[in-house]
């Protein structure tokens, strides 16, 4: 008789990074998947494969990513938790429904294994070539929440933690790995579930009758009624107003658009993670995100050890983009050093942010992860 | 005042938001009210009832109906459709849209929805061609009509749908046209009450667009050429019910076959935990 494991493992594992993003879906009480195979995330559809009928959930391997993009917009509607993977190619096939998701509200979680691009580009090796696309993917005004990962356990924690933000939020919030962590295998703790924090989306307290799909609290969020639960919902892609009626003029257009992205600008505080090491005093500093942050610690120790006044802001939130903090640490530093493996994505709203306050140096790798010699090396020259 | 009577399915729709998009002589409206007609008729409770539609003049339907309804993209109304069902079983749910956003720009989840057998319905209103953007040829345009995009004639070989639809596997395949008010709704509702992925495709007057440009008459010419080219052929082979620009119109039952669906198929795990699905 094959052993059922229980929705939360409890313990300490080791896995891959894909396989604790699903592990941490299932924490999050994500009972929906579906996704497309596609390298390097396909262990995540694996993984949900054999772990959704063993809670009750569903698993269904779509025709195409389009289609995996919709399905779990349509089963979060049905009041579910669901979730879908993929990388590069299927990321662009994502986006037109992305913005569906971000136009009708709707909570749910897409992680990016990211790999090398354009086009087919290199489907086995990492990248972060997929940034700008995040924020930018799909058409019209929109803000987005994107969460980097750089090991095994943040890949667990942060998925959970995407969940909590989309539910909160009601938009499909982006987990922004890549390859290195989606395959590295590592030590996994899966805490007791008491300790597991969840958010639920907002449900409306009034009746049916009175209920508008689109009316926002003061957090600029409004309550979702899900199918099923009587309140005759009406949504659309279309722009719309309150009630969720179509609304083809300017001004419900602008009043919608805002409202879409105040939801997230004006709660920027609430959304915004980082991690700082070494700041205070620090001269120089690291931006970094996802697997470059692991060099860029190591980098920045070694530069302390050295005598250099090096620091490191690691962005665990890439979107929103933390622009005050980057502009004040511009305004104290000689430079502000961007590790990427991409050809300079980040570093543009990093430059951006530093408003020529300070220098802005990007290191530009490709397909590989930085040394933390590399990095140090670029500390070196720039503290001469 | 002149429209003081209840309409009888003013329950069912959403009065506010009325007058409604569709052109004089169309038939979406028509083929509206047959839908309605058979949601009530089902006995299904309306709360459990979801409409649902991608991009095109039948796609504004879920917007008028009185129910929980989602107006999706442009072709994407059935993966949307398969996460709603699958997420919630207890749910009914509808596809109500057009045979280019059905079987062109989203043909691929057609085909797959049905294989998978999705235990949804879908109701496709062929027009054969693009109304919303102006009548552009699609892939149910006939040979040699004449839309926007095809001046010359349409030069593509059309879809037959019903053929697809069988092909694909789908339990239950019927064709009506807009004239076959009462066929066509007790159609809709035995398929509303069947178990598994359902098509009916209706033959629908487009007067203002591939109407005008074929010749086609008005709206009502349309309708009388519905009533005196249709031939009802019940369970014949959906390969022989290939349309054409002036030829004869096959409707009838094609198809009403019961199989496992999706979610009868999902494995069962014995001894299972306290895992329930949770709702969010």
């Amino acid at each position: 008789m094959t052993m059922i494991r229980p929705a939360i493992r409890t313990g300490e594992h080791f896995f891959n990074g894909d396989v604790a993003c699903a592990e941490g879906a299932i924490a999050s009480g994500c009972r929906f998947f579906a996704g497309y195979p596609i390298t390097p995330a396909t262990e995540i559809a694996e993984a949900m494969s054999a772990r959704m009928p063993e809670v009750d959930g569903i698993f269904i391997q779509m025709e195409d990513e389009i289609a995996s993009m919709n399905a779990i917009l349509g089963a979060s509607c049905a009041g579910v938790k669901s979730m879908t993977a993929t990388s590069g190619p299927g990321f662009s096939l994502m986006m037109e429904n992305f913005g569906l998701g971000i136009m009708m509200e709707i909570p749910a979680v897409l992680v990016n294994i990211q790999r090398g691009g354009p086009s087919t580009g290199l489907p086995t090796i990492t990248g972060q070539q997929d940034m700008m696309q995040a924020r930018w993917g799909s058409h019209g005004d929109y803000e987005v929440i994107a969460l980097s990962p750089c090991s095994p356990q943040e890949m667990f924690d942060f998925t959970i933690k995407a969940f909590n933000l989309s539910e909160k939020y009601r938009l499909p919030v982006l987990v922004m790995a890549d390859e290195i962590v989606g395959h590295m295998m590592e030590k996994v703790i899966i805490p007791e579930k008491k300790d597991i924090h969840l958010i639920s989306r907002k449900k409306p307290a009034v009746a049916p009758e009175e209920y508008l799909m689109y009316q926002p609290e003061a957090d600029h969020v409004p309550p979702m009624a899900n199918a099923g639960d009587g309140y005759k919902v009406i949504t659309t892609g279309l722009t719309h107003d309150e009630k969720g009626y179509p609304a083809m003029n300017a001004e419900a257009h602008e009043k919608l658009i805002k409202r879409l992205c105040d939801k997230i600008i004006k709660n920027r505080s609430d959304i915004i993670e980082y991690e700082e090491r070494y700041i205070d005093d620090a001269e120089i500093v690291v931006i970094t995100y996802g697997i470059p942050a692991r060099s860029t610690l190591r980098a920045v120790k070694d530069a302390r050890n050295a005598g250099i006044k090096a620091g490191m802001l690691r962005l665990i939130t890439v979107w929103p983009f933390y622009e005050e903090k980057v502009f004040e640490l511009a305004g104290k530093t000689h430079a502000l050093i961007v590790p990427e493996i991409n050809n300079g994505q980040i570093v543009r709203e990093v430059e951006r942010s530093a408003r020529g306050k300070t220098k802005v140096i990007p290191i530009r790798k490709f397909a590989e992860m930085h040394t933390p010699q590399e990095i140090f090396k670029v500390i070196k020259e720039v503290s001469k | 005042m002149i429209h003081s009577e209840v309409h009888p399915m003013d329950s069912l729709i959403r009065k506010d938001r009325m007058p409604h998009i569709w052109c004089s002589g169309c038939g979406l409206g028509t083929n509206f009210t047959c839908y309605l007609e058979a949601l009530k008729k089902s006995g299904i409770p309306l709360d459990k009832c979801v409409i649902v539609s991608g991009i095109g003049c039948a796609g504004r339907a879920p917007g008028y109906t009185n129910i929980d309804s989602y107006h999706t993209t442009h072709g994407r109304a059935i993966p949307f459709a398969t996460g709603l069902k699958l997420a919630n079983p207890e749910l009914s749910v509808t596809i109500f849209s057009g045979d280019g956003d059905l079987f062109a720009i989203g043909g691929n989840h057609f085909i797959h929805a049905a294989r998978r057998n999705i235990d949804i319905n879908i109701i496709c209103i062929n027009n054969f061609n693009y109304g919303m953007t102006g009548g552009q040829f699609g892939s149910t345009t006939p040979l040699g009509s004449k839309t926007t995009t095809s001046p010359y004639g349409n030069y593509e070989h059309p879809f037959n749908l019903v053929y697809v639809a069988a092909a694909s596997g789908a339990v239950y395949v019927a064709r009506w046209t807009t004239i076959h008010v009462r066929r066509l709704a007790s159609s809709i509702e035995e398929a509303l009450l069947k178990k598994g992925f359902t098509f009916i495709e209706i033959i629908s007057p487009c007067p203002t667009n591939f109407g005008r440009r074929n010749k086609l008459g008005e709206g009502l010419d349309e309708l009388k050429y519905y009533r005196n080219h249709s031939i009802i052929k019940h369970f014949i082979d959906p390969k022989e019910a290939d349309l054409t620009l002036n030829g004869e119109i096959i409707v009838g039952k094609f198809v009403d076959i019961d199989k496992p669906t999706f979610l009868d198929n999902q494995p069962d795990l014995s001894q299972k935990q306290d895992n329930k699905v949770t709702k969010t």
